[in-house]
């Protein structure tokens, strides 16, 4: 099973689709490991350079209808590549979200409130984020404090998430 | 209580409930192309799992980089080819014989009212004029489709878009779904299956039907859909007409995937487009739509007619009449790809390619390939695209450059100004494709 724990990444964006995510000309590749380099290439967002402030970086937290657009699994393979496994917004398009846990990675929903909140109070600071399925809460944390937040994931989502995939699954179910 | 055409699809094909309102469906049609689906074939193979659910519900093209463009993309179509041959996947198209996806599926009669179908391929919703429930998927979906012809969804909740009034001379499907996106924004219909109905929706053809199920998912709904009526049964009826003893049974077997008029909408979307005129996307999201009048004269450097979207005969029918006896304009260059080869034999049998042609397109086989900046007409930074295809995203036809997405006729007359501009000034309305 995957980990979710480490430093945040925050995308103050709506709508960021999967070609901003990983660009189409990149699909040619027949393994995950090639689109590494490539993840967000195209992101429009003011000041964010791909080269730079990906590095380290282990969760995601944007705004609404992240991953929307194309179905292209390439688009959480890309993020697994560079070690983001989580995605924390305040909603997904349905592939994308789907996709994210088909791969055994997390993509957790927060209301618009808490999510308007996380960007206030530590968007562009050094944050850490902690993950505790079993409990379903998240520590959020800088230099000044920490909060707990709890989230939801359905029980099949999670137990997806600790088989580390869907695959298993439904070949054993069906 | 009374359900609409997806709960009906659903309630028919549930294999298993899982917790929390998920489903396992089974499926009547698994589509593959060669950018998703060589991965899914790679990884069953690593598994020891290289087995499909049964070869004659699997449909596989290549049609996103076709002929290939370098040993990367020869290697998928490779893949798909040696896979399709190895599990006597019989309805495989190749290169000669390949279109896009989501026009020569339709075009063969793989879809059927009442279907359960997935690919890899957001536009999968495509398929969802015929009255099935056709979603895309990722490629672990896509893998467990191909293994055991199942897949996962939430029970599905439709948007109940009610479109009335008649369209004006000039106004297209394209039109109607555009300024339904405007409306609802890019995922005002996330989750949810968007279910068109209506007196417009009941005088489309099955290729009108198609345009306005395609561009379903950029409201991010989960499929389009349209009740199967006599239009359905007329496209369909070379396919099934030794299934039914006439066509007045097969529309009677279909109704069952009517919906209820009691049926329980999420949402209910009513409008009257008298009034629409041709609509054109200003920015980088789906939603971002203004009325073609207000963007005329805007700049572009290339026109493309084709994709999934605007792809099919009647497309280039409306483009070409525009087109007739008329030079595309100095300041542009424009592309048409005929969605597959049989619209393209079509095309040149009514001589729309010599239209088109003579104007100074530049012709190219069936492919996807423009429409995501893959190939064949990908834009460098700083240009600027009249597209009728489906997407406007930052870079989606190639990096830097921006996409105007717009109806085949707007297409036309665009290439022939060498600006953006409604087709009106082309012809008298009296005599409108």
């Amino acid at each position: 099973m995957k980990t979710f724990n480490g430093r945040v990444l925050f995308l103050d964006r709506s709508d960021i689709n999967t070609d901003e995510i990983i660009p189409a000309k990149y699909l040619t590749e027949s393994a995950k490991e090639a689109l590494q380099p490539y993840l967000l290439e195209d992101l429009s967002l003011s000041g964010f350079d791909p080269t730079v402030d990906i590095k380290d970086r282990t969760i995601v937290v944007a705004r609404t209808n992240f991953g929307c657009g194309s179905s292209r699994e390439h688009a959480p393979w890309a993020f697994e590549m560079n070690n983001i496994n989580m995605v924390i917004a305040s909603g997904f398009a349905r592939i994308f979200r789907q996709n994210m846990f088909n791969c055994g990675m997390m993509a957790v929903e927060l209301d618009p409130g808490t999510i308007d909140h996380l960007f206030k109070r530590y968007g562009g600071k050094e944050t850490v984020i902690t993950t505790d399925l079993d409990s379903m809460l998240f520590t959020v944390s800088d230099d000044k404090g920490a909060e707990t937040f709890p989230f939801q994931v359905s029980d099949f989502d999670l137990a997806i998430v600790r088989a580390g995939g869907w695959v298993d699954y439904a070949d054993k179910h069906y | 209580m009374g359900q609409t055409i997806a709960e009906k699809i659903f309630k028919a094909h549930t294999v298993d409930s899982l917790a929390g309102g998920i489903v396992v469906i089974g499926l009547d049609a698994v589509f593959c192309h060669e950018i998703t689906t060589p991965i899914a074939i790679n990884d069953l193979m690593a598994r020891g799992k290289d087995r499909v659910f049964d070869p004659s519900k699997i449909k596989a093209v290549i049609d996103h980089v076709t002929p290939a463009k370098d040993s990367k993309t020869a290697l998928q179509g490779k893949t798909l080819r040696d896979w399709a041959q190895r599990h006597n996947i019989k309805d495989f198209f190749d290169i000669g014989r390949n279109g896009v996806c989501h026009a020569i599926f339709p075009e063969k009669g793989f879809v059927r009212p009442g279907y359960t179908i997935i690919m890899g391929d957001s536009h999968t919703c495509t398929h969802g004029a015929f009255g099935a429930f056709a979603a895309g998927v990722g490629t672990t979906d896509l893998e467990v489709g191909i293994l055991k012809g199942v897949c996962r969804f939430k029970t599905p909740q439709s948007m109940k878009v009610a479109i009335s009034g008649k369209l004006e001379p000039g106004v297209y499907a394209k039109d109607v779904i555009l300024s339904i996106i405007k409306i609802i924004g890019v995922n005002g219909a996330t989750d949810r299956v968007m279910e068109f109905s209506g007196p417009v929706v009941d005088r489309m053809t099955m290729e009108e039907r198609m345009t306005l199920c395609n561009m379903a998912v950029e409201a991010g709904a989960t499929s389009g859909i349209c009740a199967p009526d006599m239009v359905t049964v007329d496209y369909l009826w070379e396919f099934i007409k030794d299934d039914f003893p006439s066509k007045q049974a097969a529309l009677e077997a279909y109704q069952a995937f009517a919906p209820d008029g009691d049926a329980v909408y999420s949402d209910t979307l009513e409008m009257d487009v008298a009034a629409l005129t041709p609509q054109v996307t200003f920015g980088y999201k789906p939603d971002q739509v203004r009325p073609v009048s207000e963007m005329e004269g805007t700049k572009i450097d290339q026109v493309y007619i084709g994709s999934c979207t605007n792809g099919r005969l009647e497309d280039l029918r409306i483009a070409a009449s525009l087109l007739e006896d008329k030079c595309i304009s100095p300041k542009v260059r424009a592309i048409v790809s005929p969605a597959t080869p049989e619209i393209f034999s079509r095309a040149l049998d009514e001589g729309l390619i010599k239209i088109f042609m003579d104007a100074g397109f530049c012709v190219t086989n069936p492919t996807c390939g423009a429409c995501l900046g893959m190939s064949t007409g990908v834009l460098a930074n700083g240009e600027v695209c009249a597209s009728t295809t489906n997407r406007n995203f930052n870079g989606r036809m190639g990096k830097g450059g921006m996409v105007h997405l717009m109806s085949p006729a707007t297409a036309a007359a665009s290439a022939v100004a060498g600006v953006i501009m409604n087709s009106e000034i082309f012809c008298d309305k009296g005599d409108r494709p």
